[in-house]
This record gives C-alpha cells, structure tokens and sequence, in this order.
C-alpha cells in the first residue's frame, strides 16, 4: 500500500506544472468552502451569543414601516403612543415595558456639526433593561428622568475621532438650539450609529423634537415563568383591540427574540447554501479537471502500464496506483485550500475587526472542518480519479505494451 | 529429456482490427524445456511477438491450449495470470520499458512490490541483481541517465526480480549497437548456463545461431 503511495507520488511528481494546475482547481473551491463555513460559523456563534446576551425574554413591539403597507396609512397610525404602552403594561406576563424614541438630527460642538442618532429613554427603561451591553456606562454616570439638559454619548465622542478634539465628560454639545452637557459615556459598540448615538431623558426628547407621546419602539420584557412566544401574541391582540385594527392589518409588529433569531437562522441558512453551491460547483471543476488529467495520464502511460502488468501488477494494483494518483492530487489540494482558506478567513476577520471596531465577525476553524474538509478533498480525488484507473486497470497487457 | 515447461497446442490468435480479422497465429504447437535457449526467428509482421505474448500470458490464445509447467492457462482470470507473469516469467523488452520516475534500484524491486516482499527484502534482492549485471554504481540513477546497454541491463535485473524460470526476451538487441548486443547476450547465455529457459525472439539471423534451438515462424505458421 505504502508502495503504490510512493509510485503514485513518483508520477506527480514527473509532471510537476500539470499537477500544480490541476491541484489549483481544487484548492480554489476548498479554500472558499473553509473561509466561508469559517466565517459563517464565527457569524452565527457572534449573534446567537448577542441574542443571549440580551435574553430570550424580550417582545419587540415596534410600528411597520411605511414600506409594503396600504397607501391608505397616514403616519400618524403608523406610531406607537403612550396608550399602546399602557396596553402593553396591561397584559399579563409582563413585568415590565419601555419605549425608545430616535431621531436623525444635526448636533453642534463650537462651530463643527454632524448628523447622529438621538434617542429618548427614560430612567425606567435602564432600571428594567439595564444589565444589557449597549447600556453599559464606562465613564460618568447614566441618565436619570431629571436631567433636563443633560445627555449620555457614545464611545466615539470621548474616545473616537467624531470631533476634531477629544470631548470629555462635562463638555456641552448643542442640539436644535439648546446647549446639553455631558454626564456619561457608553461602551463601545463597534458600529458607527451606536457609538456616535447621543442619548437624553425621554420628555426632554419629546419636547425637543416635537413628537407628542410617541414611544417609538416599545421592549417588552416578560415575567419569568411566562412564555414569551404567548405574551407576545396576547399583546398582539391587545394592541389590536385598543388601535381598532383587523388581523393581518396591523399597523404595528410585535416579535420575540427568539422569533428574530428563528428568522436570522433562516436567512443565513439560505445564505449558507447558495454560498457552499458556489464552491461545490468550483469543486466539482476541480473534480473535472483532475479526470481530464488522469485520462491523460493513462494514455500517456499506457505502455508503462503494460510494463507494469507485463513485471506482475495485477488489475486491482494498477487500479490503485491511478486512485492514490488522483486522490494524491485532491488531498494536497485541500491541504493548501485549508492554509489559504484560514488565510482568507483570517484576513476577512481582520479587516472586519479594524472596520467596526470589535470582533463581530471571527473566522472558526474547527477540527471537524479541517479533517473534514481534508477528507472531502481527497474523496473528491478518488471520485474523479475512478473512470480513469478503472481504463488503465483494464488494459490488456499486450496491447498496452505495443501501443506507441 | 527435461521437463516441459512451456507447452503451446493447435494455437490460433485472431485480432480483430477495424473489419478485417488478422490471424497473427495459426496452428501453432510448440514445447519448451526446462533449461532451453531459444530463438523465435521470423521477419517482421510474421506473428512473433504474438507469440510471444502468449508463451508470456500476456494474451489468451482464440482457439487452441496453453500449458505452463502441465497448467492450461486458457481459464484464468486477469490477477491469476498477473501473478503466473510476476512469479515465473521474467519479461525483456527491445525498448527495455523501464519505468522513467523510478532509479535502476527501485524499476528492480518494482516486480517485488506486486508480489509483496517487504522493502528489506527488495532492496537486497534488487541490489545483488544489479550487482551481478555490473551497475553497482549505477543503481541509483534513474533511466534517462543510462546509456542503451546499461538499460537492458537494469531491465534484465528486473526480469529476475521474483526469481522466474523463463526469461522472455524480445529483441533484446534491437536497440543496442553490435557489441553491447554481444554483451546482452553472453548475460542471458550466462542465466541460461545457471538453469534458467531464456526465449529470445528476433529477426537477427545472426544471433539466432548461437542458441540451442530455433523455433522459425512465416505468415503466423511455425515452419521449424
């Protein structure tokens, strides 16, 4: 067995360009496979420990956007209202619920200017929700239904570059008009909107930009014990009778998290496969030209192969040595796809990193996907190979050896 | 008289090429002795190396028996005859057909790899082989880095690789000027004094006279 290794070892080594091309097709589709169910794999685990971290626990009641609804709806349906919230208080198995109110507005610092996230929260919202991670203050203090004119910013104010000077807890930022000073400072995120996002008191807000009672969106969080998928459908019904709306009308939607998670997973699923359909059709390229160059190796060889069979080699033996031959060919093909496939993975997750800040997206290389994927390889070799070897096994001995 | 080691009997071996059907060899009966030297002598296109590859299990005959050492070959499969080849026949081609990857050691022990000798065994083996033909030296350059007479040296070390009875040589001169020719021969004349049948098959009138015995064959019919 060690032997017919060598001897097929031997003959690739003969035509080292045409070995190298032809593992080339390989490794260019193990190498995506890698990088892809890598990156795919370090995607997912990233979100799904997001969604615990934030807790199976939550409802999301927020209005449907404009997009995809009846021309009919006015803006005004399309808020939810201090009376929505009341009715979502109202049902049972929730322990408590919030809205958060946002607007895209220009804030000033001396003469510079930019467009950030405002939004309004109350103290209620921090004491109910206040152990998640885009709440965390790591300098000064959070916000508290007194501050009037003061506000909490995010990380890149203090730390980042949003401003040509460094801002500090103390300093003022202008919003429409009114002058609001600093008391705290945000984790950072790792996404532009969060940490440039500048946060004040809930009625400050609502006063400041003029938007009545709205809420905006509403987080619900559910007693313990009570199952979220069911409290979300009685405040669905709930809502529904308090905004007199019909089924499947609703001007407003209401998902739990895991519901969310459900339809991350879906999405992703689907992604996944058109992306590994992808690389299996470069595969299976790869597959081809392997065939094509083993079949081009048995005529080559015919009168080698003669030889062989002349000196001893029975049918089976040939048959393995053109097998090893070829799977040879998809194994260091895979080999080198998983170097550069880690490769990619890893620059991916670099460049990611530096983009946004934080690892969201870290490339996972398992055990399992570096066997497997080296396995897989050398299976794709063998598939490809087995046409071919099965002529060269059958070759007649005499009339290989005459063939010219 | 010594024992019968090659026996042909009413051979007849038909090719079919494109329509027509090619009758290479006709009634061909033939016996072989332990120990001969013998020379197939035919012109070109006569059926010689036909029948050589049947005298060499190379090819079953269409019609008619072939015996080796009392056994009719006509039944076996495939692998039974690979391993009749590997055991007891020791091939030499005019193009000596080594393999071009592999040094003289390793085309020598190649036989051995069929037959499952251990890697100790082939190398000694192989390399007192290649002694006795006078390529110590040589043993680990490959084929390409041969002259002529020291290729069919390599490929005569390797036709006794799995220690055979019969040495099938065809044209083992073609190939090799005049006196690495004489030198090829008076090798195979040494095998032959050492108990082993050496067949040659050849067109040389010449070298033909210097065995025991020579089988002659015309238009697929032996003609003695």
């Amino acid at each position: 067995m060690k032997d017919f290794f060598f001897l097929a070892f031997n003959n690739l080594k003969r035509r080292k360009l045409r070995s190298w091309l032809t593992i080339l097709g390989i490794f260019i589709g193990i190498a995506a496979v890698v990088s892809l169910i890598s990156l795919g794999q370090g995607l997912q685990s990233f979100i799904h420990e997001q969604f615990e971290q934030v807790g199976g626990n939550k409802i999301l009641v927020s209005p449907k956007t404009m997009m995809g609804m009846a021309g009919s709806a006015t803006e005004e349906e399309l808020v939810l209202t201090e009376d929505d919230l009341k009715a979502i208080r109202s049902v049972t198995g929730v322990e408590g619920a919030e809205g958060i109110v946002t607007r895209n507005s220009i804030i000033s610092y001396k003469k510079e200017s930019e467009v950030v996230m405002v939004a309004g929260m109350s103290e209620e919202y921090v004491e109910i929700f206040g152990n998640i991670d885009a709440l965390k203050i790591i300098e000064g203090r959070q916000l508290r239904d007194s501050d009037k004119s003061n506000i909490v910013v995010g990380y890149n104010h203090i730390f980042g570059n949003l401003w040509d000077r460094k801002l500090k807890i103390g300093d003022d930022l202008e919003i429409k008009g009114k002058e609001f000073e600093i008391v705290g400072v945000l984790k950072k995120q790792g996404n532009p909107a969060d940490d440039n996002a500048v946060w004040m008191e809930k009625e400050t807000f609502r006063d400041l930009f003029d938007v009545g009672d709205n809420e905006g969106t509403i987080t619900v969080k559910v007693k313990e014990g009570f199952n979220p998928d069911k409290v979300a459908e009685e405040i669905k019904e709930e809502l529904r009778d308090e905004r007199n709306e019909e089924e499947e009308q609703e001007t407003f939607s209401v998902q739990t998290f895991s519901q969310l998670l459900e339809t991350f997973n879906d999405i992703f699923a689907v992604v996944q496969v058109v992306l590994i359909g992808i690389a299996a059709i470069s595969l299976l390229v790869g597959g081809i030209g392997i065939m094509n160059t083993m079949y081009m190796a048995v005529l080559e060889r015919t009168k080698e192969i003669g030889t062989m069979k002349a000196v001893g080699a029975k049918n089976s033996d040939v048959l393995l040595i053109f097998l090893f031959e070829s799977g040879l060919l998809g194994l260091v093909g895979g080999a080198i796809g998983i170097a550069l496939g880690i490769g990619i993975g890893k620059a991916v997750e670099y460049i990611a990193t530096a983009q946004l800040g934080t690892p969201y997206l870290q490339a996972v290389f398992g055990f399992p996907l570096i066997i497997g994927a080296l396995i897989f390889s050398f299976i794709v070799g063998c598939l490809s190979g087995i046409l071919p070897a099965l002529q060269a096994a059958k070759l007649k001995p005499a009339e290989a050896l005459r063939y010219e | 008289m010594k024992e019968e080691i090659i026996k042909l009997d009413k051979v007849d071996k038909n090719y079919i090429l494109g329509d027509s059907i090619v009758k290479a060899v006709r009634n061909a009966s033939l016996t072989i002795r332990k120990g001969e030297f013998i020379a197939i002598v035919g012109p070109s296109g006569s059926g010689k190396s036909t029948l050589m590859n049947l005298i060499g299990a190379l090819d079953l005959a269409t019609k008619g028996r072939i015996f080796l050492e009392g056994k009719d070959i006509e039944h076996l499969e495939e692998s039974e005859l690979a391993v009749i080849r590997g055991n007891k026949i020791g091939f030499v081609f005019q193009t000596f057909n080594l393999i071009p990857t592999l040094t003289a050691l390793e085309n020598v022990t190649l036989p051995m790899v069929f037959q499952g000798f251990s890697k100790e065994e082939r190398i000694e083996r192989a390399t007192e082989l290649l002694k006795d033909v006078g390529l110590e030296e040589r043993m680990k350059h490959l084929p390409g880095e041969l002259s002529g007479g020291e290729r069919q040296r390599v490929a005569i070390a390797r036709a006794l690789a799995n220690n055979p009875d019969v040495i099938l040589a065809d044209e083992p001169t073609g190939n090799l000027d005049s006196k690495t020719g004489k030198h090829i021969l008076e090798i195979l004349k040494d095998l032959n004094k050492k108990g082993k049948t050496i067949i040659i098959v050849t067109h040389n009138l010449e070298m033909a006279r210097k065995v025991d015995k020579i089988i002659k064959i015309k238009d697929g019919k032996i003609v003695k």
